[in-house]
């Protein structure tokens, strides 16, 4: 297998442009990880060094430390490139604890499972 | 290889990626390969409300298996053109 020349690297479609740059990883169960793209391959598996999780819950969000991961390709939906000197994440939301996004997750996963309980409570009305 | 050949003609125009989780975001597209993955440069998500955390990414990497549609400029489709090379494909020209 040859190596795409540097000249190419910036015209083709490969991860290569981005190694050693921080990115956000979209994954298919609409996780976000934060990393530094050291290795990739054709099938967008990928490796994240420093990897952190990105919660978001509503206006309340948190970077959970990971470590080093390996993504199988799969699960990649989007791989982006993060501009360092602009704003992450819109001005209006905040930084919060581990503990407290886990409590914020929670309460919103609550609420998500009741509404799915009253809708079927309520599905032998027929509405729609 | 029919639309990749297609994708690749239209590498620098504007389009809107449309993604399986909803996701719709819009860009020049910069690149595509054979998986049909693509590459987009200027992007920018439709519903940024919806999507925080997509809001200081201008480049990206989409992969093929999750792309719903692509909507492309309307000066991007010559349906003449993408008869003629079907039918081409089919006879296995």
């Amino acid at each position: 297998m040859s190596w795409a020349g540097p000249e190419d690297i910036y015209l083709s479609t490969s991860l290569a442009s981005y190694l050693d740059k921080k990115l956000l990883v979209l994954l298919r169960d609409g996780r976000k990880l934060l990393g530094i793209l050291r290795s990739f391959d054709q099938f967008a598996n990928a490796v994240l060094e420093g990897a952190c999780e990105r919660v978001i819950v509503g206006d309340l969000y948190c970077d959970i430390p990971l470590g080093l991961y390996v993504i199988r390709g799969e699960n990649v939906v989007l791989i982006g490139e993060l501009e360092l000197e602009k704003e992450e994440l819109p001005p209006h939301m905040t930084r919060v604890s581990e503990t407290e996004i886990k409590r914020a997750q929670k309460v919103e996963r609550e609420a998500s499972d009741l509404k799915g309980t009253m809708r079927k409570r309520m599905e032998f009305l027929d509405m729609d | 290889m029919l639309f990749f050949s297609y994708f690749k003609d239209l590498v620098g125009k504007e389009v809107t990626v449309e993604l399986k989780n909803d996701l719709a975001i819009r860009g020049t597209l910069h690149s595509v390969d054979q998986y049909l993955n693509i590459k987009l440069e200027n992007t920018r998500v439709v519903d940024q409300e919806k999507f925080p955390h997509m809001l200081s990414v201008r480049n990206c990497f989409i992969r093929g298996s999750v792309v719903r549609y692509v909507q492309l400029p309307p000066e991007g489709v010559d349906i003449e053109l993408l008869h003629d090379a079907t039918r081409r494909e089919a006879r296995g020209g």
